[in-house]
């Protein structure tokens, strides 16, 4: 097995390179792939912190601290989804009353 | 550190997917970027296999490239005329410097610190792993988490009812009336 900051080091990677597509891509759809990859940094490293973490404890019925991190990245899935559904909702939306997916160019709201 | 096979399984994931994230930053179609984004998760997955969550690794294949994968694709198809697919950067070099800075601060400023220079962390807590049968008894368990469980389930179906009603064409709507 290999140590924990390796894991760390991988999802740090990958949470940069999200961040860096979040601010260099023009198209929205690409924006929200970078926040994917953001999302998915930070599920690699809530299971390895658990990984690395948790000593489980000799019991059949499990302690709900022996799955948390585990659970936090479900919920984390599920969080994605629905942030997937609704962003790309909005970018259609967008484009159809704009014919722009380029997130500067909303600008209705602006003072 | 032995150089095992859950070792080079680690390195060849993690090529996978970081070589993935850099497709989606780095290439200018918007499909291939998600086809990378595709290759990205896959490798992801596998982490997950690593770090013995197989179930997890189940539901990022299935959730992640079966389902918003394909969304985006949709997404692409429904706003992007096949004649204008390609886009550009924005503020390149500013966004790269940043972003970058950002990995130094991370990586010696508070992975290397924190966690790299003890041997505390260099093998997992324990043997023993909780299985899937056990994360689906502390979802459901009264004193686990049963009601964060129901409210993620709230936030799924808001968040499809909201996007239904974001999405609907409206003038559609009223012409067909």
């Amino acid at each position: 097995m290999v140590p924990l900051w390796m894991y760390l080091v991988v999802a740090a990677t990958l949470f940069c390179i999200g961040v860096f597509t979040v601010l260099s891509r023009r198209n929205g759809v690409a924006v929200l792939m970078g926040i994917e990859l953001m999302l998915n940094a930070v599920n690699i490293n809530l299971v390895a912190f658990w990984r690395y973490n948790t000593t489980i404890a000799d019991m059949t019925t499990p302690l709900p601290s022996e799955l948390n991190g585990m659970v936090f990245a479900a919920f984390l899935f599920v969080v994605a989804a629905a942030e997937a559904a609704v962003g790309l909702a909005i970018i259609i939306t967008v484009y159809r009353n704009r014919r722009s997916v380029i997130p500067e160019e909303a600008d209705t709201l602006r003072g | 550190m032995q150089f095992d096979f859950s070792t080079i399984a680690f390195f060849i994931f993690s090529l996978i997917a970081i070589s993935g994230a850099l497709g989606v930053a780095t290439n200018r179609n918007l499909f291939r970027g998600i086809i990378w984004l595709i290759v990205s998760l896959f490798g992801v997955a596998g982490l997950f296999v690593l770090l013995s969550a197989p179930f997890l690794a189940a539901v990022q294949i299935l959730v992640y490239i079966g389902a918003i994968a394909i969304l985006f694709t949709f997404a692409v198809m429904l706003t992007r005329s096949l004649t204008r697919l390609t886009d550009r950067f924005n503020r390149l070099w500013p966004s790269a410097i940043v972003s970058g800075l950002f990995f130094v601060l991370l990586v010696v400023g508070v992975i290397w610190p924190v966690w790299g220079s003890t041997n505390a962390y260099d093998v997992p807590a324990s043997d023993v792993v909780r299985t899937t049968v056990d994360l689906g008894v502390v979802l459901l368990a009264g004193e686990g988490f049963v009601l964060p469980f129901e409210v993620a389930s709230l936030l799924l179906t808001a968040a499809m009812i909201g996007a239904i009603v974001i999405a609907r064409d409206a003038d559609e709507e009223e012409e067909r009336q």
